[in-house]
């Protein structure tokens, strides 16, 4: 196996509020390996996002509770010290974030922007580090990258800043590189384009990645393996093959099923989980996704734990108290993977 | 130049029989030419008008009653701006728009107020269409008294519909922040409906929102037309979602129309090698499935509206394009099924087909005569069977991949 360069464990992030206390990340935890990518998935509000982002320290505050660990080689990410951190972020881990316009500063030059970033790591000359920003601007398909160096970033559309930010992440070669739905704001031809570069990019520099995203499509198209999340905890987690042909948990037969599919002739109706995911201040006692499950029985009020139970495959996690034999026969509706949802209503 | 001016030719053009339509060909609005061009100004002390934006350059096209039609592009192609035009939130700048034949291009705040009941309109983002300061009651109800409803029954509607809607009518008195996203985009489906409308435009109404909530809301929609007899359009940027609800599909391209079909035929016989390009962007959920299709990966960027290129406005990207695309507008051509499409090099249609192919009324004004020529289609063989949508006749490797499909035509 790759070298691994991350590993997540039992990591926890609460939020104290007014209404209580916020539980967006609850135990979860994973492993990156080089060369590798790794989606996660899950619903606005299912910690997915949050997770990536205590990863790069940036859930810190005065409200904030951490719990478990995240190595990034021999380093601990969760308690490390801000200065660490700077150290780190950027250069081992960069992020690649959903909304370039407000992740670039409106008053600097692009090519500035990505010479301020290599020089606060690097001593190199204001010159050299142009000339890198600059090729890196071309590796990631802007044409005319000179001029465009030069320009700002309301002068760009809405794909080539997306470039400039997969430009600034690469800049100092990470070895973590974390993209949060970074296509989620851009058309599907420019999507495509960009997913290219991005899987281009991590086979040649053989990073790893963790790719955020709701579109079971983008992961069907860029990822190695994929996490499952539902209200804070990772309720499924295997490789591509496993997740999409072979899914143990509920939910992701529901998401699954919800996802249209251009190939398909269309459902008379699209597949919906009903009702909403639960409060996070105030998560339902034994299973999460049991309030919404129309397979849930007098087992689901306790927790399952995250383990394997296909037999034989060690690698694919699940919470689900439902024997994998039971699984099999119940998923299907109308031949396709789907959660029968009409008995509950 | 055949140019059809007489009033109605449109409307004949445009209602064929499209098979699997809901509507009863009745129109509702009919757009003739229709052009909005912003200004774009420059200047200290007196505005110059130095170009004009394309935003809806010579739209032609016509919304039947009962029918859900949808408007597909990418960003900055100009749906939101036509779909603004044809409930005349913004005054077009040329064309005429008729509604159940009447004139109402022009009409000014009083004369639309009538129209303003049938016509409603859901917005993208539920967040900031609705005031943060206002409980739900009143976010509904008001339309209602604005339009004439008696004030006490004003309460007694407004619990009914947010129970239509799939609300709890015990929150009428709630203000929208203490609702999610699918609830909110709930609220402003019952504020629409509050007038009893026979038209709601739709403009991304599902985008902010998460897959499996999407599909909740896109159901209720469902059962709104049924229940009420509502007519649709329904602006998005993607492809899959559009393809649930509509019966006929629109696909814009800078400001021009670039293909009108029949829903279901738009997927499984894409004319327009733009629509060709969309359908190919949207990856398949099944790595298997999107592993073995060829994928082209348009490249580029579409250009700007302010200067939109002669000829074909897509040919600086398709990957079909020759000389004529350059210079020459291609008309749109009707092919059998009311299926219409404005290319020079028609995909997914034989020889025959191309040869049959008539002008259609709805085509531009500025659009030369020139139709596809079947004969250099024959030559170049029949299109391959297979679904151009998916690419799976490719992966049978029962036809040969077309030229277009290879990673030479890749990313720039």
């Amino acid at each position: 196996m790759a070298e691994r360069l991350l590993e997540v464990a039992e990591l926890e992030v609460s939020f104290a509020t007014e209404d209580g206390l916020v539980r967006a990340v609850d135990g979860v935890s994973f492993a990156l390996h080089r060369g590798e990518v790794v989606a996660i998935v899950g619903e606005s509000g299912s910690g997915k996002s949050v997770t990536v982002m205590t990863l790069m320290g940036l859930t810190r505050g005065v409200n904030s509770r951490f719990g478990g660990s995240a190595r990034l080689g021999d380093r601990e990410l969760v308690t490390a010290s801000e200065a660490e951190l700077e150290r780190v972020r950027g250069a081992e881990i960069a992020m690649i974030f959903q909304d370039p316009i407000s992740s670039l500063s409106p008053v600097m030059r692009i090519g500035d922007q990505i010479v301020e970033q290599i020089r606060a790591h690097e001593k190199v000359s204001k010159g050299a580090a142009m000339d890198r920003a600059v090729e890196l601007m071309e590796r990631v398909g802007i044409p005319r990258a000179r001029d465009r160096a030069r320009n700002y970033p309301h002068e760009f559309s809405g794909g080539m800043r997306q470039r400039v930010m997969i430009a600034l992440a690469l800049s100092l070669s990470p070895s973590v590189l974390i993209a949060d739905e970074p296509t989620t704001a851009l058309d599907v031809t420019i999507q495509a384009q960009i997913l290219q570069e991005v899987k281009q990019l991590s086979q040649e520099s053989s990073s790893g990645v963790i790719f955020v995203t709701h579109d079971l499509g983008v992961v069907a198209d860029i990822a190695d393996r994929v996490i499952v999340m539902y209200a804070g905890q990772v309720v499924e987690q295997g490789t591509l093959e496993e997740i999409f042909y072979d899914p143990q948990h509920p939910y992701t037969w529901g998401l699954l099923g919800s996802v249209t599919r251009m190939d398909r002739p269309p459902p008379r109706r699209l597949p919906a989980i009903p009702g909403l995911p639960p409060s996070l201040t105030d998560p339902p006692e034994g299973c999460h996704f049991a309030p919404r499950c129309p397979l849930r029985f007098d087992r689901c009020h306790e927790l399952p734990p995250l383990q394997a139970r296909v037999p034989g495959v060690a690698g694919h996690l699940d919470r689900c108290w439902l024997q994998a034999g039971d699984k099999r026969d119940r998923r299907e509706v109308e031949g396709q993977i789907g959660l029968a949802t009409e008995a509950v209503a | 130049m055949a140019t059809p001016d007489e009033p109605g030719a449109i409307a004949r053009g445009a209602s064929a029989p499209n098979g699997s339509g809901r509507g009863n060909g009745t129109a509702l609005i009919e757009a003739e030419h229709l052009e909005l061009y912003f200004p774009v100004k420059k200047g200290i002390l007196v505005d110059r008008t130095v170009a004009h934006v394309h935003a809806v350059d010579d739209v032609s096209l016509v919304l039947t009653e009962g029918e859900t039609l949808g408007v597909v592009g990418e960003s900055g192609c100009g749906k939101s701006t036509l779909a603004r035009c044809l409930v005349r939130l913004h005054e077009p700048t040329g064309g005429t728009l008729r509604f159940r034949g009447r004139d109402i291009t022009k009409l000014n705040r009083r004369g639309l107020q009538p129209i303003r009941r049938e016509v409603q309109m859901v917005f993208q983002d539920p967040v900031s269409s609705l005031n943060p300061r206002k409980r739900v009651g009143q976010i509904i109800g008001v339309p209602m008294r604005l339009h004439g409803v008696d004030g006490s029954d004003v309460e007694s509607r407004v619990r009914d519909l947010l129970h239509r809607v799939g609300l709890n009518p015990e929150h009428i008195n709630r203000f929208p922040h203490e609702f999610s996203g699918g609830q909110r985009q709930r609220i402003g489906v019952a504020r629409a409906l509050a007038v009893n409308p026979k038209l709601l435009v739709l403009d991304e109404p599902v985008s902010a929102l998460d897959v499996s909530v999407q599909a909740q809301v896109i159901n209720l929609l469902d059962d709104l037309q049924d229940e009420f007899g509502l007519s649709y359009m329904f602006i998005a940027h993607d492809l899959s979602i559009v393809r649930h609800v509509s019966d006929r599909i629109v696909v814009m391209y800078l400001g021009k129309l670039m293909e009108v079909s029949p829903a279901r035929e738009l997927y499984e016989k894409p004319i327009h090698p733009y629509t060709q390009a969309l359908l190919a962007a949207i990856p398949i959920p099944d790595p298997h499935e999107n592993q073995a299709r060829a994928r082209t990966v348009l490249g580029g960027e579409p250009p700007n509206p302010i200067d939109p290129p002669p000829g074909c406005r897509f040919h600086t990207r398709c990957p079909h394009a020759t000389e004529i695309c350059a210079t020459t507008e291609p008309p749109l051509a009707e092919y059998a099924g009311g299926h219409l499409a404005a290319c020079h090099h028609p995909q997914s249609v034989g020889a025959e087909e191309i040869a049959s192919a008539v002008r259609s009324s709805l085509s531009p004004t500025s659009a030369g005569d020139a139709m596809p020529d079947a004969e250099a289609a024959r030559q170049a063989g029949d299109p391959a069977p297979g679904d151009p949508a998916t690419g799976r006749g490719a992966r049978t490797g029962a036809t040969p991949p077309s030229p277009s499909a290879g990673p030479g035509s890749g990313a720039p």
